[in-house]
């Protein structure tokens, strides 16, 4: 009976190792809380052939998948409310599990319930001490979105060249631009900048799909990409303007920026050489 | 036999088979806490990466993901679902065939020899069919599938065969298929957890009742027609509707005196929804019906039948649910039958006066409780009772009790090895069905009853 007890405490023992990894995490959305314990179980099934079991995006299906899995073990995320260089909020990483990301293997999630996306979130933050020694950072203000005019376009457009965005998005927002070939992302992988005229986007970016969405992208940045935080150098006013600017590079896109430049004749006036 | 002497104590004399219990215990217990990654309906996974259990309850049960997928026509909505993104190496095919050992038993059959009814049984290796199943999309928003089945030593036929044009208009709630298809059913027989000879199928989809001529297999059968559908962008509101062909999904329509020669146009709608309720999952609800019309006789040419006639109706409807409590899930359905009384009582509607006096349109109701429970994504428990009960016979004479189904299943599946690459399960299952009044020397019950142990694997 004793070599039974001591098998059955060393299997017992053995079986609870297996479920133990910092599973006390928590994310929060609104009134609901995520529980990494049952995020676990939802990464296993639905995750981890991409993202691996350990987090870091070694999962057995990422050599044949571009771009790659996302790296949890780095905590550096691309879509995020908050400044360059920070967390993300939980809300942040639950609206991408339910998202998903354009152009890449991450389908969207929304079919699951919100609370399996919240446990997934929960989950996901115990790969990287970053959770235990660091808070979020605050999402930055989006303001009102000012009126959409031929001259707040015009003005994007010489934000567009002085900034020199077509470096690497092309001057028609091909993602062509002389820099495009060379980009890598944060693990060295060959990276795309965004195809604003990709009509088969559907006007999705990968960090959503509104103007407020696209003012954010580069005022936060998409950290691990070569796409830079944009926040200290140019005024909110301003990004709205490339914003709409923008929005006119998405040619087959019905929006109001495009009803406006059409409306003034179809051109965008030349920028101001550099 | 001679015992062997030993030197062990009694204490320890009792541990080898205690040590073999514990064993056991012990690999029962990893089994159901080392909840290992598992993967791939290997078609599917090898476009897309994604494990088979992101799409399945249990292979081959969808979950809402997997509902998702399927409603989008095979296509994850990334902007990489075109086959253009694949490697040309790629083709999507999937091989399913389960080898299996099985028991078969059935009670009161009347045996030739004796001219007395007894109870029957057959045990042994076996085979089931073989399918080779491609689906992916020809282009995006365009999806297909073909399946070509081959039973126990069948010649092949084609189990699907369709294409759909999905998100028209840039909606999900228009998508056009057409081919042979598989009714939308979300409870869907096409992919449940059971496989023996009696537990293979739910009675409710396939019932007829006792000498009904009607030509319609059951909302369990494929079917050769048109389907509009639509959804909700994340699949929990649903709806489809479909015309359909009065074949049972048989081709050959210029086929004069086949089985399958059409005759009439069915359809069949179904809608459903599915609402969150928190910390449970997503709950389901929906109703379906299936109308149509069957031919009573045909006409003839040299004594082949090259025209259907004297078509008649019957119908099915029901309700359904789909509950979820965590990792149990519990689907229930109810449906309502008949048929037209001369179907019913199978005598051509030419002849009204072959019909008995009395006769009438055979209605029945029937319903099933069915439950899994997950484990984890590599084991999963199904238990399942299933009735069919007439409410009235197409001949009054008949006892009231003819062609009564009561039924119950009970298995599982051990999926130990599901690489990204192919699947393989264990599979384990007892089913047993017993219907009114059908032996027929003594008209009392019969009870068939199958254990299926097998491997159902696919690549």
């Amino acid at each position: 009976m004793k070599i039974i007890s001591k098998w059955a405490i060393a299997t017992l023992a053995f079986a609870a190792a297996l479920q133990l990894p910092a599973l006390a995490q928590e994310a929060h959305v609104g009134n609901l809380t995520g529980h990494a314990a049952e995020g676990k179980k939802l990464y296993r099934r639905s995750c981890v052939g991409c993202h691996g079991p350990l987090g870091d995006g070694n999962g057995e299906n990422a050599p044949w998948i571009d771009p790659k899995p996302r790296d949890f073990t780095a905590a550096t995320f691309k879509c995020r409310s908050t400044p360059t260089g920070t967390l993300p909020t939980d809300q942040d990483l639950y609206n991408s599990v339910g998202r998903g990301f354009y152009n890449s293997n991450m389908p969207h999630w929304d079919a699951l319930t919100d609370q399996n996306r919240l446990d997934l979130v929960a989950y996901i933050k115990t790969f990287s001490a970053r959770w235990k020694t660091e808070k979020p950072g605050d999402p930055i203000a989006v303001p009102p979105e000012p009126a959409i005019t031929m001259q707040s376009i015009a003005h994007g457009n010489e934000l567009f060249q002085k900034m020199e965005c077509w470096k690497c998005h092309g001057q028609q927002g091909r993602g062509d631009g002389p820099s495009a070939a060379t980009l890598t992302d944060s693990k060295d992988q060959p990276i795309r900048p965004y195809n604003f005229a990709d009509a088969s986007s559907d006007s999705r970016f990968k960090c959503g799909t509104t103007n407020q969405d696209l003012y954010r992208i580069f005022m936060t940045g998409l950290d691990g990409t070569p796409m830079p935080s944009f926040a200290d150098v140019i005024q909110p006013n301003d990004a709205w303007d490339l914003v709409h600017f923008l929005r006119t590079l998405q040619k087959n896109r019905h929006s109001k920026e495009n009803e406006v430049l059409r409306s003034a004749g179809g051109t965008v006036p030349s920028a101001p050489a550099n | 036999m001679k015992a062997v002497p030993t030197r062990h104590t009694p204490e320890i004399q009792t541990a080898p088979w205690k040590s073999i219990c514990f064993f056991l215990l012990s690999v029962f217990v990893l089994l159901i806490t080392a909840n290992q990654p598992s993967h791939a309906i290997p078609a599917f996974a090898r476009k897309y990466g994604l494990p088979c259990s992101a799409c399945h309850i249990g292979w081959p049960i969808l979950n809402t993901f997997g509902q998702q997928f399927r409603d989008n026509g095979y296509q994850l909505g990334n902007d990489r679902d075109s086959p253009i993104y694949q490697n040309p190496a790629y083709w999507p095919i999937t091989f399913r065939v389960t080898p299996n050992w099985h028991v078969e038993s059935q009670n009161k059959v009347l045996v030739d020899q004796t001219q007395a009814e007894q109870t029957v049984t057959t045990t042994g290796f076996d085979l089931s069919g073989l399918d080779i199943w491609t689906a992916g999309t020809l282009y995006k928003n365009i999806s297909f599938s073909v399946l070509p089945s081959m039973g126990e030593g069948d010649t092949f036929h084609f189990e699907n065969a369709w294409v759909r044009f999905d998100n028209l208009l840039k909606t999900p709630w228009m998508n056009l298929k057409f081919g042979k298809f598989e009714l939308d059913m979300l409870l869907s027989q096409k992919r449940f957890l059971t496989l023996s000879n009696v537990g293979g199928f739910w009675y409710n989809y396939q019932f007829l009742p006792p000498g009904d001529s009607n030509g319609f297999g059951g909302i369990g059968d494929n079917q050769l027609g048109v389907e509009l559908s639509g959804h909700s962008k994340n699949s929990y509101a649903r709806y489809s509707i479909a015309l359909l062909s009065s074949v049972d999904g048989n081709p050959g329509l210029t086929s004069a005196g086949q089985p399958g020669t059409a005759r009439n146009y069915d359809v069949f709608a179904n809608v459903n929804e599915g609402f969150q309720v928190k910390g449970l999952g997503v709950q389901r609800v929906g109703l379906y019906g299936y109308v149509g019309q069957s031919p009573t006789y045909f006409l003839t040419s040299g004594g082949t039948p090259v025209q259907a006639q004297g078509a008649k109706s019957f119908s099915r409807v029901g309700a359904y649910g789909w509950w979820f409590f965590k990792d149990l899930d519990i689907e229930t359905l109810y449906m309502h039958g008949q048929d037209n009384v001369f179907l019913g009582n199978n005598i051509p509607a030419n002849n009204p006066a072959g019909l008995p006096p009395g006769a009438a349109g055979p209605s029945w109701n029937g319903g099933f409780v069915e439950a899994h429970y997950t484990v984890n994504p590599q084991l999963i428990f199904t238990g399942r009772y299933e009735l069919v009960h007439m409410s009235r016979q197409a001949n009054p004479a008949n006892p009231s009790n003819l062609g009564n189904v009561d039924s119950f299943t009970v298995g599982y599946r051990w999926y130990p090895i599901m690489l990204s690459r192919a699947g393989l399960a264990f599979h384990n299952e007892y089913s047993q069905a017993k219907t009114g009044n059908s032996s027929i020397l003594t008209m009392s019950d019969q009870t068939n009853r199958s254990v299926m142990v097998g491997f159902d694997f696919d690549y």
